[in-house]
């Protein structure tokens, strides 16, 4: 069946939608603006707040942490801990913490108001750096900097070592990335002690802002409402942070008396909110002389910043992912995430598993050259097959079979071919574009991690209404994914109906229930399932009514829509998770079957390098996948060409470049991310294996891109350049200035005539 | 938008003499405004000091691109866009019309212009390799009348320039070029579009039939406080025959003219080596221009 139209497609291209900055509220003809101050040092007491300049400041709103014991609530945005403040008290932990909020009806004062707070600040030492947090010199965070630390083990790493052929060790580092979503974070509250608070906004995870509100207001939940705004892009970007801005504007509304809307501006969404987690990760592998994985020693440390925020568990994923799609008889993995003083990072696309994947991936490159084998030769005599164990020692009990996937991207990549040809034309000296090709293998476990979803507990609805059409009521959000197409379909299909009487309501906490947030590559697999079950039910409950007979047409239904609720009343199915019985997973001990399961992948990357600049670009990419059922071909190819590029972009451009602590090129013109003309033809094949348990038989998709890109790109870079630049072309971003350094010293047969 | 908008003045004047009686009343108190794509950068940023600004866009007399005998000269608020549409010009100066498509993207490139691009005085401006290695030359106009300078003369230091107050560029004047010359245009920023160069090159050799180089010039931006031409480069190469010996004395020489800083954007030394090699490839290319 042909792809379906974006629901909102519409309204995004005529302009129509209408985003949170765009919002009129009914009732509320002057709505303040709000705006942040913040600390302009990493680490540091607050002495004093002034407040200076010409400024009228008896006509603006102030909040600062004093204010919020009034009110009732506790100073801090709840999540996994609760030890990030909503507003700095004394402490200061990273630069761009927030410690005062103005709100004044018009925002230019307000931005010459901003600029006239300064503090006095005593400063502290501050540490920047993984090495630095990890000798505790200072303590930053708790007892030791450390907010989690974990080991999953299989089989006996120590006993490998004395007897193995090979040993190959490796050091490989990726730096933080900014989601860089398009429309920039904002949000709008009303709140005051008779209304209690509601807010709209920009957000992927509606419940999440709705937790940490009624905590920072001790509230009933039913006097905390969140909606979400129609939303220009997520990746991760606005899983927790929303819920600090969300806030931060209901603090100045509740003591203004009257709705404020913070927007924030691009310099300032870069340098304050999250990022992804920069990583640092050593392998030590034990392998036979014929290519057979031993043993995989691998110790996997993520810098968190200054607050724990969900770096637990973006820690659990990418430890998880650490050993990648391959069968060893011996693994430890050994994960850390610790404190520094930069803003906290938090969720992005991948969520651990891109940090962790590329330094396998690298590093599997490094042990062919070792061990004298092709690379994908290397990877197809390790792969994971059914009936074998992961490294958590979760059973595959599905139809796995990546030496077809490995082969599919081979052939159409024309990989063996072009990697000979290129290898011949690498070699001329007086040719200064040298070409390489790279891969890697790799998967993504969809849905929440271990027992997650379990505990979420995520329950979804659909309801009939009067008209005959079906309303859609969960809490996931489209961000652009197109979460809300897949949802109308999953439902038009389970009921045999129209995809245009399907409607999916726009997420609103005093109307959907919890069906949990939008994440983990979770919001198909895992609730398009619930609206599944909930749809069918739906049919059930008209059928057994004698309303609806067994066959119908889409005016039948529409018309037993209404008998029902005429004759019966409200029509309305909900659906909860239940988790499948082959998942049993131990959260103490790391053991068992982490996720549901994975969706796979083997990628190649084209590249080519000019010796003249130091640049490296990607000219061809192919990304095979096996994702389950592809419900929704061209937002399916639409995910992976997106997260291609943004993978590119982690890859090979986008350096956030940290000065104590601060991002230093909070600009889109310093902070790079790949444009249009950048992006290389993308070829997508999707290979289908349907999963029981998925709607349609659909696995989780979004995240997946995003672990394979960087090293499949780097891979075919060290190719182009030869194995002695190779060995140290181990961190992401590689930016033309350390390409540079990586071929200082390699031979001049690389080098050839230039400087 | 960071920027106090409610603080700011902007006066459209409606001709040249209008537009210089404004500069010549109040000397100082008026910023011209031409395509506004540098302007408003730092207006959105709050950090535009001028509060009062003089939008050129109705002045017709900085308009329009005309060909002459020897000369092609080109009205001050000519855009890239406006460049890369004029055929005769880009067939002529094909340096010029690869600098001007590669000035940070489509819709840029409509509205900066080229005399904004000279006046606003970066050395990472994307035409300046160009109208330095093309031998530009600049009209400047003033409430006294006008005068032309040499553009490779009006860059004095960083963000500085010939410009007096009261003072606009009215033109830019373009020499024709003798047939057979190599030339290399060679943005480096990292991405293919809009970039703002670490480095930038553009070359113009030409060669006498014995092989010996009648002509060079070479011009680089990024890598210095303003763009500059590699004369010192340039005069060992004059008259010589290009071998693997000269260029790399050529590049020798050029090393003195780089100071090349480290910044948000790149390194010192990256921007020195790429400098290196750009030079090296376009002299090859010269060198192997004719050859067998």
């Amino acid at each position: 069946m042909a792809s379906r139209l974006r629901k909102e497609g519409r309204e995004k291209l005529t302009g129509r939608s209408q985003y949170v900055d765009d919002l009129r509220l009914p009732g509320h003809p002057e709505v303040l603006h709000g705006t942040t101050v913040r600390s302009p040092v990493a680490r540091g007491t607050l002495k004093a707040v002034r407040f200076g300049g010409s400024i009228p400041w008896k006509d603006f709103v102030i909040v600062t942490a004093k204010d919020i014991p009034a009110i009732g609530g506790k100073n801090a945005i709840a999540h996994i801990l609760h030890d990030q403040p909503c507003l700095v008290d004394e402490q200061i932990n990273h630069p761009e913490e927030a410690i005062v909020l103005l709100a004044h009806p018009d925002r230019f004062l307000l931005e010459e108001a901003r600029r006239h707070v300064t503090f006095e600040i005593d400063p502290l030492p501050a540490v920047f750096t993984i090495e630095k947090s990890l000798l505790k010199d200072p303590v930053i965070w708790g007892k030791d900097n450390t907010f989690k630390e974990f080991t999953i083990e299989k089989g006996d790493v120590d006993g490998v070592w004395q007897t193995a052929d090979l040993i190959v060790e490796g050091e490989y580092h990726t730096g933080a990335q900014e989601q860089l979503y398009i429309e920039p974070n904002g949000m709008i509250a009303v709140a005051n002690a008779n209304e209690g608070v509601t807010v709209w906004g920009s957000m992927q995870c509606p419940y999440y802002v709705h937790h940490a509100l009624t905590h920072l207001f001790a509230l009933p939940d039913d006097k905390v409402r969140v909606i979400q705004a129609e939303t220009g892009g997520g990746f991760g970007g606005k899983e927790d942070y929303p819920s600090m801005i969300a806030c931060h504007a209901a603090l100045l509304a509740w003591k203004a008396g009257k709705p404020v809307k913070i927007i924030y501006d691009r310099a300032e969404d870069l340098a304050a909110t999250t990022k992804r987690h920069p990583s640092s990760t050593r392998h030590r592998t034990a392998v036979s002389r014929d290519g057979k994985l031993l043993a995989m020693d691998i110790d996997f440390l993520l810098d968190g910043g200054a607050y724990m925020t969900i770096s637990t568990v973006v820690l659990s994923r990418g430890g998880i992912h650490a050993a990648g799609p391959y069968e060893c008889p011996n693994v430890r993995i050994h994960a850390r995430a610790l404190a520094t003083n930069s803003p906290p990072y938090g969720a992005f696309r991948g969520f651990g598993a891109p940090q962790s994947l590329f330094a396998l991936e690298r590093h599997m490159d490094e042990i062919a050259a070792k061990v004298g084998l092709a690379p994908e030769e290397l990877r197809r005599r390790n792969f994971l097959q059914e009936g074998k164990a992961t490294a958590t020692g979760q059973i595959i009990r599905e139809k796995l079979d990546l030496p077809k996937l490995l082969d599919s991207a081979l052939q159409s990549s024309e990989f063996i071919k072009k990697r000979k040809a290129f290898q011949e034309a690498n070699q001329d000296p007086a040719n200064p574009i040298k070409r390489g090709m790279g891969l890697s293998t790799f998967m993504h476990g969809a849905g929440f991690t271990g027992s997650g979803e379990k505990m979420l507990a995520s329950v979804a609805a659909v309801e009939a209404t009067p008209a005959g059409t079906v309303r859609v009521l969960a809490s996931n959000t489209e961000i652009g994914q197109g979460q809300r197409t897949v949802f109308a379909q999953l439902v038009a299909d389970a009921l045999g109906i129209d995809f245009d009487l399907v409607e999916v309501v726009q997420p609103d906490t005093k109307i959907v229930p919890n069906s949990g947030p939008t994440v983990a590559s979770r919001t198909t697999m895992i609730v398009g399932k619930l609206v599944e079950t909930a749809a069918i039910s739906l049919r059930q409950t008209l059928i057994q009514s004698g309303c609806l007979a067994k066959t119908y047409t889409t005016a039948e239904f529409r018309k037993a829509c209404g008998e029902y609720l005429s004759k019966l009343g409200a029509l309305k199915c909900f659906s909860q998770y239940q988790q499948p019985g082959h998942i049993d997973w131990d959260d103490q001990k790391y053991r068992g079957d982490a996720y549901g399961t994975f969706a796979w992948a083997v990628y190649v990357a084209e590249v080519s390098v000019d010796l003249r600049t130091y640049e490296a670009q990607v000219d061809h990419f192919t990304a095979v996948q096996e994702i389950g059922k592809v419900v929704h071909p061209v937002l399916a190819a639409g995910q992976i060409e997106g997260g291609v590029l943004q993978g590119i972009g982690y890859a090979l451009s986008e350096e956030v470049q940290l000065r104590n602590g601060r991002m230093a090129n909070n600009r889109l013109t310093n902070y790079i991310i790949p444009t249009a003309a950048d992006a290389p033809d993308i070829k997508v094949i999707f290979a289908e294996n349907p999963y029981p348990h998925g709607p349609q038989g659909a696995k989780g998709i979004g995240e997946l891109p995003l672990d394979g890109v960087a090293p499949a790109v780097l891979n075919a870079v060290a190719m182009a350049l030869g194995p002695e630049a190779a060995s140290r072309i181990h961190s992401i971003p590689l930016l033309p200035e350390s390409l540079m350094k990586a071929l200082d010293g390699a031979a001049e047969s690389v080098k050839g005539e230039r400087s | 938008m960071r920027g106090n908008i409610p603080a700011y003045d902007v006066r459209a004047p409606k001709s040249l003499t209008e537009a210089l009686e404004f500069l010549h009343r109040e000397p100082g108190a008026w910023k011209p405004l031409a395509g506004g794509t540098d302007l408003m950068v730092l207006l959105e940023m709050g950090v535009l000091e001028h509060k009062r600004l003089l939008s050129l866009h109705a002045v017709p007399e900085l308009k329009g691109i005309r060909e002459e005998k020897d000369r092609f000269v080109i009205g001050a608020l000519t855009t890239f866009g406006e460049i890369q549409a004029h055929a005769e010009l880009c067939r002529e100066f094909p340096l010029l019309r690869e600098a001007a498509a590669s000035v940070g993207a489509i819709a840029i490139q409509n509205r900066a212009t080229l005399a904004g691009n000279i006046a606003n005085a970066s050395p990472a401006a994307d035409s300046a390799p160009a109208l330095l290695a093309l031998d530009a030359k600049l009209e400047l106009a003033s409430h006294e009348g006008s005068r032309w300078v040499e553009y490779r003369a009006f860059h004095t230091g960083y963000k500085k320039t010939l410009l007096q107050q009261g003072e606009l560029i009215r033109a830019i004047a373009l020499p024709k070029l003798a047939p057979g010359y190599v030339h290399a245009f060679r943005k480096v920023g990292t991405r293919k579009a809009q970039a703002i160069s670490k480095v930038a090159f553009a070359g113009l050799a030409r060669k006498a039939p014995d092989g010996k180089l009648t002509e060079v010039r070479l011009a680089f931006g990024s890598v210095a406080p303003t763009a500059f031409r590699a004369t010192t480069a340039e005069s060992r190469l004059q008259g010589r025959v290009l071998d693997l010996a000269l260029i790399r004395d050529a590049k020798q020489a050029l090393q003195q003219q780089l100071t090349p800083i480290d910044d948000v954007r790149s390194t010192a030394e990256y921007r020195r080596r790429v400098s290196l090699n750009l030079l090296e490839d376009f002299l090859l290319q010269a060198k192997n221009r004719g050859e067998a």
